[in-house]
Order: structure tokens, then C-alpha cells, then sequence
């Protein structure tokens, strides 16, 4: 099959994807129709990836793994290699978790690369087993995502008929089961120690730390090495092609591409694999190869750089390369790859709102500040929205924010104040709670006014405290 | 009702997968509810019997995630997206369309048990918005009319959308031939013969 014409960028049985000019790592084969194909994989340079790992010894692989600076595209940005690094030697076995469970707001790059490009993920998976030692490999999908657990079921069962997963792998001596798992609805999941516990059976709620990396204690109580889909996706790429090959692409710290997904109100919003480091907000933003700009007759109002638990920016922030190191210092963070941008027709209470009211949903529950902190955020500003905001309502969000992060919270500068760098703290045990601090400080501190507009429909009514016990 | 000699089967090879019975809860669960459309509490009994949960563990874990229900739902359950990226294109009001065209409240089933509607978190379709779901296939770019369309085409059965519970159509089957066996952390305590290797062999 040719590869598909694609319309204004967008590929027709891969929508929200954008095929634009520009370096395409692992998005390369999207424009196939048959792209999730082993045929179409092979035919397109698949499996070399592997193949060459296997020409090397397990540890030259993980040194080139190393010497790229290959970003862990999950959320936290941790380098891989120095990940693979933390394995405690000889505690085997050890084990591999494929983390497909993407449900951050705003993102999808993962779900894309699963129902597209199956056959590299696995390559990708591959390669880590066999650079680390790691015995067995959990490919755990995100439940809701069927049509990817179809490709990637269907990609498994071709790999293992072809010699490429399973016992003795393309003849050699390299030995190793891919096994797919599934979710079933729970954002939490997604949190790495939380994952495993979904995977053991249970409730997924996230493990207390430390230790901090599954890498030390994970499944099973075993080593395990947790890494997201994209992340792993790169992998065949960079064995091909060398470290040096994939630094040429991006900045020094922040080498190769990224997938960002951006929605919202753009001209033309998009999945686009992007340089790494060296792209600008503004040019994804507002670039002719990428999303044109704010949809016609409006302006920026704000924008969530990193995913749903990103604090947001302004206009001010359009010229920060992405680019973990600035945009954390500027009070946010480049989080999952995920871009949402609001015109000057956006209320940001009710924005704020959405969001809040996202983690409040899916808060575990095990962690009093956020169960309880997030139902209250979500509360309050459900009754200012209805107009039944009081007064305190501001410091009140406020305080119980600084309950679940204590403060000050991750902000972008604004009128005299100064940025608060990322991370936020946490009274909990995961960035769930936190998470949902960050609209809320977000849009208190540039658009007070909108809060202030609503909440003074309505005078608070005194409620006079009698303390237990007193007499009447 | 408890699993059919099919799912029984399924089973026995999903669990075969994993170093413990306990991790193939979940896909079991999927299992149950692809047969039945919803959790029983046969089934539910029954795969506690086949990991080694006692059924309140089953529950209480069933119970943690949004996808598993405990009483019936539509044939067609449609997840409508809500959330930020959705919210600005109208998700809301696609929400509350969907709600009064079906004559259901959010969460409601119709009275012919042909349709549930709830409101979805981020369902990862962002540029598409406002999506939703039926029975986790995507539509993206929904208006109001759309949303009607695929209503009258769900009723006719013209689309090629499985009855509520069943997710992949394809299921991973690792032939025993190629099997390189599960690991189970009591065993396996040495490291792998590959990773040991200093000279490599070319694979073939």
C-alpha cells in the first residue's frame, strides 16, 4: 500500500496526527494505512533496532541508551539510562512495565503510538530486556484504549509467529515473554508504583516512599525498571542510528524529538512530533508548521504546558523553548507532552474548575490532604461558578491547597511577583494532590479579578460557632 | 452467570502468563464482564476461586476501577468527554444533548436498555474534541447532529461496534513452541545467559 496523501498535515486513519515537515523518529510510519502491520514494519526498516542491539554486549547497549540522554517521556523527564542504571546488581529476576496507561488531561502521543506503531514499542521493549537482564515484560494498556489493546494483542501474536519475542529470539540466546495487561479506569495507574500494584492485582494505588524507583523494589517486590510508551518507542531508532545520530536532533539536554499533543482552541491543534529543546512554545503554537495559531478573531488568553497537573502560562511564556530546565524555573513543567490553549473566550474559574474537578475524581483516596483537599477545591469552586461564592473563598483554596502542597506552589511571574519554580512540595505520597493545586494558584494569581467578579453576588452568611461542650 | 467453558479455558491461559495468579484479576474481570456485560457475582466468585482473592477482594478491587459494573448497563455505554480540552469545544454541551435527546439523566440507562450515558475524564482524543466513547470506540469532532446519527445508527445495528464488556476483538495467544516462560521472582534467581555474554555471536 502507498503512503497516504495527507490533508492540511492530517493523516485520515490517524486523526489528531499531524504529518508535518521536520525529523520523524517515531512517527515516521503514522502516514501508512498499514503502519501496525508486521509486513508494513518490516518493509520499513523494523526489527533492525534489534538485530543491532544484538550485535552488541547488553551492557554497550545500555551505554548508548546512556550517552543520548534518552528523557523519559512519561511526565517526570528522568534520563532512561540513569534509570536503567539504578538496577541493584545480581537481585534478579528483574522485570520490565510498560506504562501505556496515558490519562493526564490533554495528552495522547502514547495511544497513537500503540495503535499505529505496535511493532516498535515491542522492539522497544525488547531492547531494554535485553540491555538490562530483565526476565519477563508487562505491556499494560490503558483500558479504555480498545482499538490499542487490538493492535498491539494482534503485533504480539505476528512477533512471536516471526521469532521476534518468545524463546530465542532471531536465533539467539536471548530469551524473553512480552505479556500485554490491561487497565480498567483509574488516572492513578498511570503513577509508576501505583501501576505495579494494578499489575499485582490490586487496588493501584501508589506504594509509600521510598524507595522511590521500582528499580529498587518492584513487582513482586522485584527490580523492575517502569518506562512510559514513547520512551521506549525510541529505542529501535536510536540502535539504528547511534547516540550521536539522535543528539543531532533537539538541544544538548533535551536531545532527539517529542510527541506533543496540542488541543484547544488553535487553527489547526494536533499531535506533532517536535525537536526536542530547541522548538518555542510560540513556534508550535503559532508556526505555519505546526498549529497556525489562536483560532480566527481571538487572542491567548493561557495556556497548560504539560498536561492537566502543569501550572499554566500566558503570552509571556511563548518564547521558552521546550525545554524541561526553563520551563520548570518559570513555575511549570513540560509534564506528559500535552499543550492546551484557551482563547479570550475562556472563563478561567471554570477552566480551573474542569481540572480540579478531574483529580478530585480520580484521587485515590489514600492520602487524607488530597482525597479530602481535592473534593474541597472542587467544592468551592463549584459554588462560585453558581454564584454562591463567598468572600474567604480565595484564601480559602488557597489554604487548602497549601494543605496537600506546601506552599509556595510552582507559579508563572506575574505583575511584580516572581515566578515559584517547579516541583511543587507534597503532604502526599504521589503528585496527585498537588496536581490539582496548580489551576487553582494558577488562575488566582492573574485573573483574581475574575474570582473576585463572581464571589461578590453574595455576602457570606455568619455562622456563629458554639464550642462542644458549652452551656447554653 | 459464573464463566462459560470458553472463558473457562481463557482463563486457565491468561493466568498461565503471569508469574501469579493474582495479577490475571483484572484481565479476568474484563473476561467476566465481556461475557456477561457486567460483573456477576458468580463470575466474580468464581475468578476470586482462580487467583486466590477471597470475593470481597475481588470486589473491593473491581470496585476501585471506573470500567467494571456491578448491575447492568446499555448494550451501547457512551462515555462523553468533559474534560478541559473538551470543555472548550462544547463537551459539556454535548453531554447535556446527549442526556436530553436519550431522555436519561448522566449515569442513567434508556428504558429499552439500549444506551447508558456518562461523563468521561480525558479520554486521550484531545484534538478531536469534543469525543466520546461508545463502548471505548472513539468519535471525535461530535456535534449534536452527529451525535444523533450515531444514535439512529446504533439503534439499526449499522455499525460495527460489540455489545458493552468486550474490548480488543484480538486476543494474545503466545504459542508453546515460543514460549520463553514466565518468571516468577521465587525462581529465576540468576541472571539471564544473555546478559552475561561479553563475546557476541551474530544472531542469525
Amino acid at each position: 500500500m502507498d503512503q497516504q496523501t495527507a490533508v492540511n498535515g492530517y493523516v485520515a486513519h490517524a486523526p489528531g496526527y499531524v504529518h508535518n515537515d521536520g525529523p520523524k523518529l517515531i512517527t515516521g510510519r503514522f502516514a501508512y494505512d498499514d503502519s501496525f502491520t508486521l509486513a508494513r514494519y518490516e518493509s520499513t526498516g523494523g526489527y533492525d533496532g534489534l538485530r543491532a542491539a544484538l550485535e552488541k554486549t547488553p551492557a554497550a547497549v545500555h551505554d548508548e541508551v546512556r550517552a543520548a540522554t534518552l528523557l523519559g517521556r512519561g511526565g517526570a523527564g528522568f534520563p532512561a539510562g540513569v534509570k536503567w542504571g539504578f538496577l541493584p546488581p545480581g537481585k534478579h529476576p528483574y522485570y520490565l512495565v510498560v506504562n501505556g496507561d496515558e490519562s493526564e488531561p490533554g495528552t495522547y502521543k502514547d495511544r497513537l503510538l500503540m495503535e499505529r506503531d505496535p511493532h516498535q514499542l515491542i522492539e522497544g521493549c525488547l531492547i531494554a530486556c535485553y540491555a538490562l537482564g530483565l526476565q519477563q515484560c508487562f505491556l499494560y494498556v490503558r483500558g479504555e484504549m480498545a482499538l490499542a489493546q487490538e493492535r498491539i494483542a494482534a503485533a504480539l501474536n505476528e512477533a512471536y509467529a516471526a521469532g521476534y519475542v518468545g524463546r530465542g529470539i532471531c536465533g539467539s540466546d536471548f530469551s524473553v515473554d512480552i505479556v500485554m495487561a490491561w487497565g480498567a479506569g483509574a488516572y492513578i495507574v498511570g503513577e509508576e508504583t501505583g501501576l505495579i500494584e494494578s499489575l499485582e492485582g490490586r487496588r493501584g494505588m501508589p506504594r509509600l516512599k521510598p524507595p522511590y524507583f521500582p528499580a529498587a523494589v518492584g513487582l513482586y517486590g522485584q527490580p523492575t525498571i517502569v518506562n512510559n510508551v514513547e520512551t521506549l518507542s525510541n529505542l529501535p531508532w536510536l540502535m539504528v542510528n547511534g547516540s550521536d545520530a539522535y543528539k543531532g536532533f533537539g538541544s544538548e539536554s533535551s536531545p532527539g524529538t517529542r510527541m506533543f499533543a496540542v488541543s484547544g482552541h488553535l487553527r489547526r491543534p494536533g499531535v506533532y512530533e517536535v525537536e526536542h529543546g530547541v522548538t518555542t512554545f510560540r513556534e508550535l503554537l503559532y508556526g505555519d508548521n505546526f498549529c497556525r495559531g489562536i483560532r480566527d478573531g481571538h487572542e491567548l488568553k493561557m495556556f497548560i504546558p504539560g498536561g492537566g497537573s502543569a501550572p499554566w502560562f500566558f503570552e509571556d511564556h511563548l518564547d521558552l523553548p521546550l525545554e524541561a530546565r526553563p520551563v520548570g524555573a518559570a513555575g511549570s513543567m513540560l509534564g506528559s507532552g500535552a499543550i492546551v490553549v484557551m482563547d479570550d473566550t475562556t472563563d478561567a474559574v471554570r477552566a480551573a474548575w474542569r481540572v480540579v474537578k478531574f483529580f478530585a475524581r480520580e484521587s485515590c483516596g489514600k492520602c487524607t490532604p488530597c482525597r479530602e483537599g481535592t473534593t474541597w477545591l472542587e467544592q468551592i469552586l463549584r459554588r462560585i461558578l453558581d454564584g454562591d461564592g463567598r468572600p474567604s473563598d480565595i484564601d480559602l483554596l488557597l489554604d487548602v491547597g497549601d494543605n496537600i502542597s506546601p506552599g509556595p506552589y510552582p507559579v508563572a511571574a506575574h505583575d511584580g511577583q516572581e515566578a515559584v519554580p517547579f516541583p511543587p512540595r507534597q503532604t502526599t505520597i504521589c503528585p496527585l494532590g498537588p496536581s490539582a493545586v496548580a489551576p487553582v494558584v494558577s488562575t488566582i494569581r492573574r485573573f483574581r479579578h475574575e474570582y473576585e467578579a463572581k464571589i461578590t453576588r453574595r455576602d457570606p452568611i455568619p455562622i456563629e460557632v458554639v464550642p462542644v461542650g458549652a452551656s447554653q | 452467570m459464573t464463566l462459560s467453558a470458553a472463558n473457562e479455558a481463557r482463563a486457565a491461559e491468561i493466568i498461565s502468563m503471569f508469574p501469579r495468579p493474582r495479577s490475571a484479576l483484572i484481565p479476568l474481570l474484563h473476561l467476566a464482564q465481556a461475557q456477561d456485560g457486567y460483573l456477576t457475582d458468580e463470575a466474580m466468585r468464581r475468578i476470586g476461586e482462580l487467583v486466590g482473592a477471597t470475593p470481597a477482594e475481588v470486589k473491593g478491587t473491581a470496585g476501585f476501577y471506573e470500567m467494571f459494573r456491578f448491575e447492568p448497563v446499555g448494550t451501547y455505554l457512551v462515555n462523553v468527554c468533559t474534560n478541559i480540552s473538551c470543555l472548550l469545544w462544547g463537551g459539556e454541551e454535548l453531554l447535556e444533548h446527549a442526556c436530553e435527546s436519550l431522555e436519561v439523566e448522566v449515569g442513567g440507562t434508556t428504558d429499552d436498555s439500549m444506551f447508558t450515558v456518562e461523563e468521561a475524564e480525558c479520554i486521550a482524543a484531545c484534538t478531536e474534541a469534543p469525543c466520546l466513547q461508545v463502548n471505548y470506540r472513539y468519535r471525535g469532532k461530535v456535534t449534536h447532529d452527529d451525535f444523533d446519527r450515531l444514535v439512529e445508527d446504533l439503534r439499526a445495528d449499522r455499525l460495527d461496534i460489540p455489545r458493552h464488556g468486550a474490548l480488543s476483538a484480538v486476543r494474545q495467544s503466545i504459542p508453546a513452541e515460543r514460549l520463553a516462560g514466565v518468571v516468577p521472582p521465587e525462581q529465576a534467581r540468576e541472571a539471564p545467559v544473555w546478559l552475561a555474554r561479553n563475546d557476541v555471536e551474530v544472531a542469525g
